[in-house]
């Protein structure tokens, strides 16, 4: 089975995907001819031509509006924001619209709209390349939200989500684009399911809690705690926000009874916070120790351009390690 | 200020040459402006009653409104209406019936099952994409949709409306730079009648006509009198046309003016005076049709009376209806929010 990373998985899916529905398209800034800044899109334009990969004017609302439009008539359009942090003039149109439109249209109009953004720090990117934003759009109705942590889940949700009839957001840990690598069939189709989080690890002394880039980190630490001290950690890679797998992450909880969430975003109300309310309220009775969020700084923003201030804020396996032994403490 | 295009001129003269409109369709588009005035006005005339709770009228401006949807290929091209469309609505099939069903909040309301304010237009069977309440939003969106059918190769025209207000957001200026980038198959039409809420013209926009920005896009501005029903459909018939055609798109601006406040919530009496008021009220795009209709030998005062006693009897019966029809149950708000 060959090894791809995760940009590759990303890029054949949206391959994939137009080779079999005339009707999906790609569109943002820089997608044509230089294949995306980050080269997700790379080849598509010569293969596809410019009616199917269409450079957008720089312009984050009327990409995803004009997405939403194509959206309501049938097409499927994957529209790109350059970096995550640059949604924010196009929030009215996601979460006021494509969000909200099968429902207060009664069912008649539904919009099966692709977002794909890069998101993330510790790529020297400073406060307007390195922001976590799925926090916004999980509290909003109407989206779903994947956010893969490996080449294979990055491209069977993207598949996935193409074939979703509603809008899904997929945040793409940028810093793992060409750092996390994995085993990817090249003879089989891949579909991930929307919905379905992932037990990664099976341990019994306590869960962690994380997606994207901070899986990645957490198995790290978890294989660093498991062989310096003997903790073993359940780990669970949720994968998809929204609509989250409360099973999945109850029934965790219920034989660990100790919860660490991972997020790389600031900690006050980040998405670990809806978790950790979830587990005191629905699994209180196997409550075995603190539910404790490890993120980045609160007021402050993620994060600095400096490298030693970005690595303060950014977390590592280090810093997980740290949180698992404290945890596990209790 | 630009008067625009004008057939039916306010001095009485006629430029009615070359109209493609049989005396049925001219006498259906009167029947659709007079419909749409009764409907509104009941709607007031029940919110001062206290039986309806908010109504955003069109009254003023159904000339542009019926002009414009006459001038579509109804069920083929797609509209993207505004909350003040309701004409526009009626000459795309839309019934006092279901209006009313969506003053009154009531099961069955077809635009969104009674989960949003009236007036909010949507049919996907109609090609009436679905309104929403930020303004604006719909330019780009529409853009959207005028490229899936390039893209298809399909010959729809897609029209968007909004009020003049909404041209000061930034998705009018995005939407609108798609459309010339890409040549697209759209029609822009402003309905500019002059208060955006409270807030007049000259405090919206450095230029006198909203037209004026056309050039900016790479597109055609056209400027029409908008109570003129007969110019109304003249300009908005090119404009399709054009953009059927290959030619893009045309941004549209139909000079008008709300006699009415900006909604059931609002007191017009705090920005403009009664004198403007009545000014306006003369310059009536009913009055202004009727006036073409009788010129023409077409309607008498018989017919009118025949005419309007038709329009009440549908309005009373579709009131009824909706009063007598079901509220909606409360757990119709948990509908769902994904489509499976």
């Amino acid at each position: 089975m060959p090894e791809i990373t995760l940009i590759e998985g990303l890029l054949q899916a949206m391959d994939e995907e137009m080779a079999r529905d005339d009707s999906v398209f790609i569109t943002g800034e820089d997608v044509g001819p230089r294949g995306g800044v980050f080269r997700a899109t790379m080849g598509l334009y010569e293969k596809y031509g410019a009616d199917r990969v269409i450079d957008a004017p720089l312009a984050e609302l009327s990409i995803i509006a004009v997405g939403i439009g194509a959206a309501l008539v049938g097409m499927r359009p994957i529209c790109e924001i350059q970096f995550a942090d640059y949604i924010f003039p196009a929030f009215n149109q996601i979460v006021n619209e494509a969000a909200l439109t099968y429902y207060r249209s009664n069912g008649d109009w539904h919009v099966p709209l692709v977002i794909r953004a890069p998101y993330g720090g510790g790529i020297g990117g400073g406060p307007y390349h390195s922001q976590s934003v799925e926090a916004f759009f999980a509290h909003a109705p109407g989206l779903k939200i994947v956010i893969p942590s490996t080449p294979y889940d990055a491209k069977g949700l993207l598949k996935s989500a193409v074939r979703d009839p509603n809008p899904v957001m997929i945040f793409e840990p940028k810093k793992g684009y060409r750092l996390i690598r994995g085993e990817v069939p090249d003879d089989e189709e891949v579909l991930v399911p929307i919905g379905p989080a992932n037990v990664t690890r099976q341990g019994s002394d306590l869960t962690v809690y994380a997606y994207g880039m901070m899986h990645y980190y957490t198995l790290q630490a978890a294989a660093m705690v498991a062989e310096q001290d003997g903790i073993e950690c359940e780990v669970v890679d949720l994968r998809t926000l929204v609509p989250l797998d409360k099973d999945t992450v109850i029934d965790s909880f219920k034989k660990t009874g100790k919860a660490l969430i991972v997020y790389e975003d600031n900690r006050f109300l980040g998405y670990g916070a809806e978790i950790a309310a979830i587990l005191s309220d629905e699994a209180f009775e196997y409550m075995d120790g603190p539910i404790r969020r490890l993120a980045g700084p609160d007021n402050v923003p993620g994060m600095p351009y400096a490298h030693p201030m970005q690595e303060y804020f950014m977390l590592n396996p280090d810093k997980i390690a740290a949180a698992i032994r404290e945890l596990a403490g209790y | 200020m630009a008067t625009g295009v004008q057939i039916v001129h306010q001095t009485g003269d006629l430029d009615d040459a070359g109209l493609d409109l049989d005396n049925k369709t001219l006498l259906e588009m009167y029947w659709q402006m007079v419909r749409a005035r009764r409907t509104d006005e009941r709607a007031w005339m029940l919110h001062r009653q206290g039986k309806i709770a908010f109504h955003v009228s069109c009254i003023g401006q159904e000339a542009i409104q019926v002009g414009a949807a006459y001038a579509m290929r109804r069920g083929h091209d797609y509209a993207h209406l505004y909350y003040r469309d309701l004409a526009f609505a009626f000459g795309l099939d839309y019934t006092p019936a279901e209006f009313f069903l969506g003053v009154f909040s009531k099961a069955g309301e077809p635009s969104s099952g009674a989960r949003q304010m009236p007036a909010h237009y949507s049919s996907y069977q109609r090609g009436m994409l679905p309104a929403s309440s930020p303004v604006g939003t719909q330019v780009p969106q529409a853009a959207g949709v005028a490229l899936a059918c390039k893209l298809r190769g399909e010959d729809r025209v897609t029209v968007v409306t909004l009020g003049e207000g909404a041209t000061s957001e930034g998705d009018f200026y995005e939407g609108l730079n798609w459309a010339g980038i890409h040549k697209l198959p759209l029609v822009c039409l402003v309905e500019n009648n002059i208060y955006a809420i409270s807030v007049p013209m000259s405090l919206q926009m450095p230029v006198p006509n909203v037209a004026d920005r056309a050039p900016m896009f790479g597109i055609k501005g056209v400027i029409v009198d908008g109570n003129d029903v007969l110019a109304s459909y003249r300009v908005m018939s090119e404009a399709i046309e054009r953009a059927r055609s290959g030619g893009g798109t045309t941004l549209v601006e139909a000079k008008t003016y709300r006699p009415t406040p900006h909604s059931s919530d609002d007191d017009d009496r705090t920005y403009r005076t009664r004198e403007e008021v009545e000014l306006w009220k003369q310059r009536d795009p009913i009055l202004r049709f009727e006036a073409y209709l009788r010129a023409r030998g077409l309607l008498d005062d018989a017919a009118i009376t025949e005419l309007e006693a038709r329009v009440r009897q549908e309005v009373d019966d579709a009131q009824a209806a909706a009063i007598a029809a079901p509220d909606p149950a409360p757990e119709d708000a948990l509908f769902p929010i994904f489509k499976e």
